[in-house]
């Protein structure tokens, strides 16, 4: 147990210099790679709040509306009541929860799991993109809407920090490290092995004396309360909220194929998955651009390129891979330990 | 725009009814693949799309004739189902539907990345019209009045081919017990395939009729694929007529709620309808089977 404190802090000693290192090693890119580090962390912690849930089985589609909420409703109360953020983001993680509770409660009550479970979470997140596109006069619609500028510089008040990108990357590094620190306290507690059993058979759960709907709702809070303050983030840091970057069918599908691609039964499996997935996406991007022969062959269609391969990797992880990337190095490493 | 029950109201019920037949049209396929035979294929959407473009190529860049363009882009489509269930299912076929609602979830990216890297993300537009008519002071367009027709015939020959045909009777059975039917001595991977080629017929014809109505994005799936799937499930999965019924609520949902809002909140209503209905009845809004 010592150890793996010790490991933690250590850990993220490190990632704390991770600002001095970019500042060091490549002075002129860091607001680059630093931007780069932060989008990591933000969808890393957004990967890790889903896997919580989605690691017993509880596969959800509507992630996205969780995200979605806690982005717009943060920016709303801002732009139109002028209320500040830091009454905002609880006010919309309390939205998000009430909203994940209203869709979960009849769903575990009626039984609805699996791929069932998976397509109620979907109409579930059709119907908030529908209902922010539907109040355009508010939210801006399709286009999407800012959060107007408090100032010049980084606020307190509007807790506005994009400016300064070395404080946006702690900010964003503490809310993942607390994700990470909430999923080892839901490992240490009883419900853990309450939901471990009922992702495994629910029945059985149940006759053992499991209440299964009751510890399902309560990962599913957790889940969104913690998937709504990483859009909200998401939305101050990028000063910016549109359906198609931070609420839809679309950031559902990044999120749970993300989580999946790193392995979203261990700690940091999700957050492997999140550099995995930006990496690729900025490595594809980059070579891209570079490279000649890609460009004369398709032109700027070869910027779907790296969707393809990322597509074409997904089916082969799930295939193949089930337990993703670090899920089966972990896996492959025991095996031999044990051998 | 007003909602009284005027002429607009009954204009919005009959463009309901039309509306329904593209839906019942666009969900059929599916509903043999994810209803009858219990295979989750999350991108069948991208399916669709696939038909789409693939009568766009047929018609506006080969310059083929339109019955020709649409069987090439029937049979290009049912090729993909093919391959779809070969490269994707089948490994899956015993693993848990959620891996393959996952996998297929996969595909989604590579079919969009293909169509764009093929097409381009512009919208491309047949150009074909069959144009309007009018009844009364109501307007309606002929392309979704021959879509109702062929989802009718479509919804019909499909419940008579399961129901009356050797074949059909074969993937029944399949699909209550995959474990079982091989060891009666049926070719399970030929009657999978069979399956899939007419589910992947079914998007294509569906694609067919989407490209003369709509303009084709690489996106365009997402658009619609969600909705397809609610109408699955509302019918009850594997009942094809229930299908059908399911698609002419959830159109009226959205044609009426379309025309006294806005589109989306017509859209917003028919979802929330949706998982009200799945809380009530899980079953469906008929029972399957």
């Amino acid at each position: 147990m010592n150890r793996k404190i010790l490991l933690s802090t250590l850990g993220l000693v490190v990632l704390a210099c991770v600002p001095v290192l970019i500042g060091w090693v490549n002075p002129g890119g860091s607001r680059y790679y630093l931007h780069l580090a932060i989008q990591m962390l933000l969808w890393a912690q957004i990967y890790t709040a889903w896997s919580l849930m989605g690691r017993f089985g509880l596969t959800s589609l509507g992630h996205g509306a969780f995200t979605g909420i806690g982005a717009y409703a943060t920016v709303l109360l801002w732009n139109q009541l002028g209320l500040t953020p830091l009454l905002g983001i609880p006010i919309a993680v309390a939205l998000a929860v009430v909203a994940a509770l209203l869709v979960g409660y009849p769903c575990f009550l009626q039984r609805i799991k699996g791929h069932y479970f998976a397509l109620m979470t979907m109409a579930m997140v059709e119907f908030v993109r529908l209902c922010i596109v539907g109040w355009r006069g508010v939210t801006g619609g399709s286009l999407g809407t800012q959060p107007t500028r408090h100032g010049d510089g980084v606020s307190l008040y509007a807790v506005q920090f994009e400016p300064n990108r070395v404080l946006s990357y702690f900010i964003v590094l503490a809310l993942w490290a607390g994700t990470l620190y909430v999923w080892s306290r839901v490992d240490r507690s009883m419900d853990r092995l309450a939901l471990d059993a009922l992702g495994q058979d629910e029945e059985a759960a149940a006759a053992a004396g499991v209440d299964v709907t009751r510890e399902k709702l309560k990962i599913t809070a957790i889940s969104a309360a913690l998937c709504a303050l990483g859009g909200a983030l998401f939305a101050q840091y990028q000063m910016y909220v549109s359906p198609e970057t931070i609420a839809g069918l679309g950031i559902s599908l990044n999120i749970v194929f993300g989580a999946i691609a790193g392995g979203m039964g261990v700690l940091l499996g999700p957050t492997v998955g999140a550099v995995f997935t930006q990496l690729l996406s900025e490595g594809l991007r980059v070579t891209m651009q570079s490279s000649q022969v890609l460009s004369a062959l398709f032109g700027t269609r070869a910027l779907a390129l790296d969707m393809l391969v990322y597509g074409v990797l997904l089916v082969l992880f799930i295939i193949y891979m089930p337990k993703g990337i670090l899920g089966t190095l972990l896996d492959r490493f025991a095996r031999k330990r044990s051998a | 725009m007003s909602c009284s029950l005027d002429i607009f109201f009954l204009e919005a019920i009959l463009n309901g009814l039309l509306l329904a037949g593209l839906l019942a049209l666009l969900s059929l396929g599916l509903n043999l693949i994810f209803g009858v035979v219990d295979v989750v294929w999350i991108c069948y959407a991208e399916l669709v799309m696939v038909g789409m473009y693939g009568v766009y190529w047929a018609f506006a860049v080969l310059g083929l004739p339109l019955p020709l363009a649409i069987a090439l882009g029937v049979a290009f489509t049912a090729g993909a189902g093919v391959l779809l269930h070969m490269l994707v299912i089948s490994p899956l076929l015993d693993a848990p539907p959620i891996n393959q609602l996952l996998a297929t979830g996969g595909v989604i990216f590579v079919l969009q990345a293909l169509a764009t890297m093929a097409f381009g993300v512009e919208f491309r537009s047949l150009g074909v019209q069959l144009g309007s008519f009018s009844a009364g002071d109501m307007f309606f367009s002929w392309s979704r009045v021959v879509t109702l027709a062929v989802a009718i015939v479509a919804v019909v020959a499909l419940r008579f081919f399961l129901r009356r045909s050797w074949l059909g009777l074969a993937i029944l059975a399949l699909s209550q017990d995959r474990r079982v039917m091989p060891l009666m001595g049926a070719d399970a991977k030929r009657l999978y395939a069979i399956t899939s080629a007419i589910g992947g017929g079914l998007a294509g014809l569906a694609g067919a009729l989407m490209a003369m109505q709509f303009d084709t994005y690489p996106q365009i799936g997402l658009q619609f694929g969600p909705l397809i799937f609610m109408v699955c499930v509302l019918g009850g999965l594997g009942n094809i007529v229930g299908g059908l019924v399911a698609a002419v609520i959830i159109a009226q949902f959205i044609t009426i709620g379309g025309s006294c809002l806005a589109s989306e909140w017509g859209y917003a209503i028919a979802f929330l309808f949706f998982m009200v209905m799945m809380f009530i009845r899980p079953q469906g809004v008929m029972r399957a089977r």
